[in-house]
């Protein structure tokens, strides 16, 4: 299978203001490969550099050294950008818009013509359970559903490559099947799906491998089914004992 | 072209669905009205007055909705996060800095177009006159000087923390630019070394903006059309200095973590 996403010595450091230690570094000589088609779990407690990394992916950050190669090209080109779809954490997108009027937004920065976006805004809508509320503001949504109104931006382009920063963070029980079975669906159609959760029952649930990011550096990588294989024992157990927190 | 016209066309929607435009003109015309519907010592020059308050009315107006619906375009972008997915786009910054200014200065032109009529209106009911190329030349410059305080505001949006206090010093300073901009250069003749030369650099480094401002006495006093080439010019010369803050906002934005 290709590689999709290619991250090779990347290293992330932070100017901070304290003299003692003027740099801070995010992530550590992070290597890691995603295939086409798989869904590729981004583990690790909060601070360990999951969303620093992500940042790089997608061009808001630079990179201290290192480079990360999406579809072969490096990230700091903008066409680069024209086959993922992104989903941040914890967006609320214009409320003053419909779910309907934002997608078109969107769809205009990707350059769809109109008739294909009317075609994608639909599948996208249908596909997050938002077809009916399409034409209300998307102030009056719920958090589930401002979040799958953000799922479905992130599908508006029909993108190889998804980029999902803890999609079901924040959200009821309810929400999060929604959300994972979205995910699963994408798997189905055999998109590539890059995503950071904290939620391991799901992550062993829908992940084909995972990395385990601790304080910047990389701390276990490998199919969901031969890390458990090796540890004997569940995702979260390893989860735990590979940032090193004892019992 | 097509990506900037996109962010623009957000903005404009915004603007549309939000209270304050609306506010802000139902006031302005109740004033106005309310001030025209009186007939002070019977005094037929009144109308002047009259004239003199609603374009005052019209360019505070138009002041405040330049810089507050500017003010919170990219503080609003970052705080609500959208700011993530929109560049996670094939989208530049550059092309977001100026899809932003585009929208913003749409609106104003919106806004002008409504208030101006409103004035014409108000004007040709008293005088039975309908001076249009007056009328045209005094709203266009005012456009182009709203062009400049929406660049200006921009930057600021990116230099200050908090929307609000980028909107109050961006009020105070085009205030000050537009009541006593035009007086510094004979303050400075007046004070010793080295002020003087520091407040003549100030005098010719900040945007002249009193000029469209004057325009006002144009049509307040019935005053016969200015040259085309002097609006031209004029309007060129705000333009460089919109773009000089533009140029300004990308570099400052292009260096900034969005995150």
């Amino acid at each position: 299978m290709p590689t999709i996403l290619a991250i090779q010595n990347l290293r992330v450091e932070f100017p901070t203001r304290d003299r003692r230690q003027p740099v801070k570094v995010a992530v550590k000589n992070l290597t890691l490969s995603v295939n086409a088609g798989e869904v590729f779990g981004f583990l690790g407690p909060n601070g360990a550099g999951k969303t620093t990394t992500m940042n790089v992916m997608l061009g808001f950050n630079n990179a201290t050294s290192g480079d990360i190669l999406l579809f072969g090209t490096s990230v700091r080109q903008p066409i680069a950008r024209q086959r993922i779809g992104y989903l941040p954490e914890m967006t609320y997108y214009y409320k003053f818009l419909t779910a309907e009027e934002l997608l078109h937004f969107y769809a205009r920065l990707f350059r769809i013509p109109r008739a294909e976006a009317e075609r994608r805004i639909d599948v996208a809508l249908k596909l997050v359970e938002l077809d009916h509320a399409r034409k209300r503001l998307i102030k009056t949504y719920s958090k589930g559903m401002q979040q799958r109104v953000g799922l479905a931006q992130a599908l508006i382009n029909n993108p190889d490559l998804l980029i999902l920063d803890e999609p079901t963070s924040g959200l009821d029980p309810l929400g999060r099947m929604k959300v994972r079975q979205i995910i699963q669906r994408l798997k189905e159609e055999g998109k590539t799906v890059f995503f950071s959760s904290h939620e391991m029952g799901e992550v062993e649930t829908i992940c084909d491998r995972v990395a385990i990011l601790h304080e910047g550096e990389l701390r276990a990588e490998g199919r969901v089914s031969d890390l458990i294989a090796k540890h004997q024992c569940n995702l979260e157990q390893i989860f735990l004992r590979v940032i090193g927190y004892q019992n | 072209m097509n990506e900037i016209f996109a962010v623009a066309g957000v903005v404009i929607k915004e603007l549309y669905r939000r209270k304050d435009f609306y506010v802000l003109f139902i006031l302005t015309v109740v004033i106005c009205l309310i001030m025209a519907s009186v007939n002070i010592y019977n005094d037929n020059e009144i109308i002047r007055y009259i004239k003199d308050l609603c374009l005052l009315l019209i360019w505070i107006s138009s002041l405040v909705i330049a810089i507050t619906t500017t003010a919170r375009q990219i503080p609003a972008e970052r705080e609500q996060r959208t700011l993530l997915p929109l560049l996670a786009k094939p989208l530049s910054r550059t092309q977001l800095i100026l899809g932003k200014f585009l929208g913003c200065w749409l609106v104003c032109g919106l806004v002008l177009v409504c208030f101006y009529t409103f004035f014409g209106a108000l004007a040709a009911s008293r005088e039975h006159a309908w001076p249009l190329l007056n009328y045209f030349q005094a709203a266009f410059l005012h456009w182009v000087m709203l062009g400049v305080v929406i660049a200006l505001t921009l930057l600021g949006s990116l230099v200050f923390a908090a929307p609000s206090s980028n909107a109050t010093i961006c009020f105070v300073f085009v205030a000050a630019i537009l009541c006593v901009g035009r007086y510094l250069d004979m303050v400075a003749l007046s004070l010793a070394e080295p002020f003087r030369s520091i407040l003549l650099a100030v005098y010719f480094a900040i945007p002249h903006l009193e000029i469209p401002f004057g325009m006002r006495n144009l049509i307040v006093h019935d005053w016969p059309l200015i040259g085309w080439n002097f609006i031209g010019l004029d309007a060129l010369y705000m333009l460089a200095y919109a773009a000089v803050f533009l140029l300004a906002t990308c570099l400052v934005f292009r260096r900034k973590a969005v995150n």
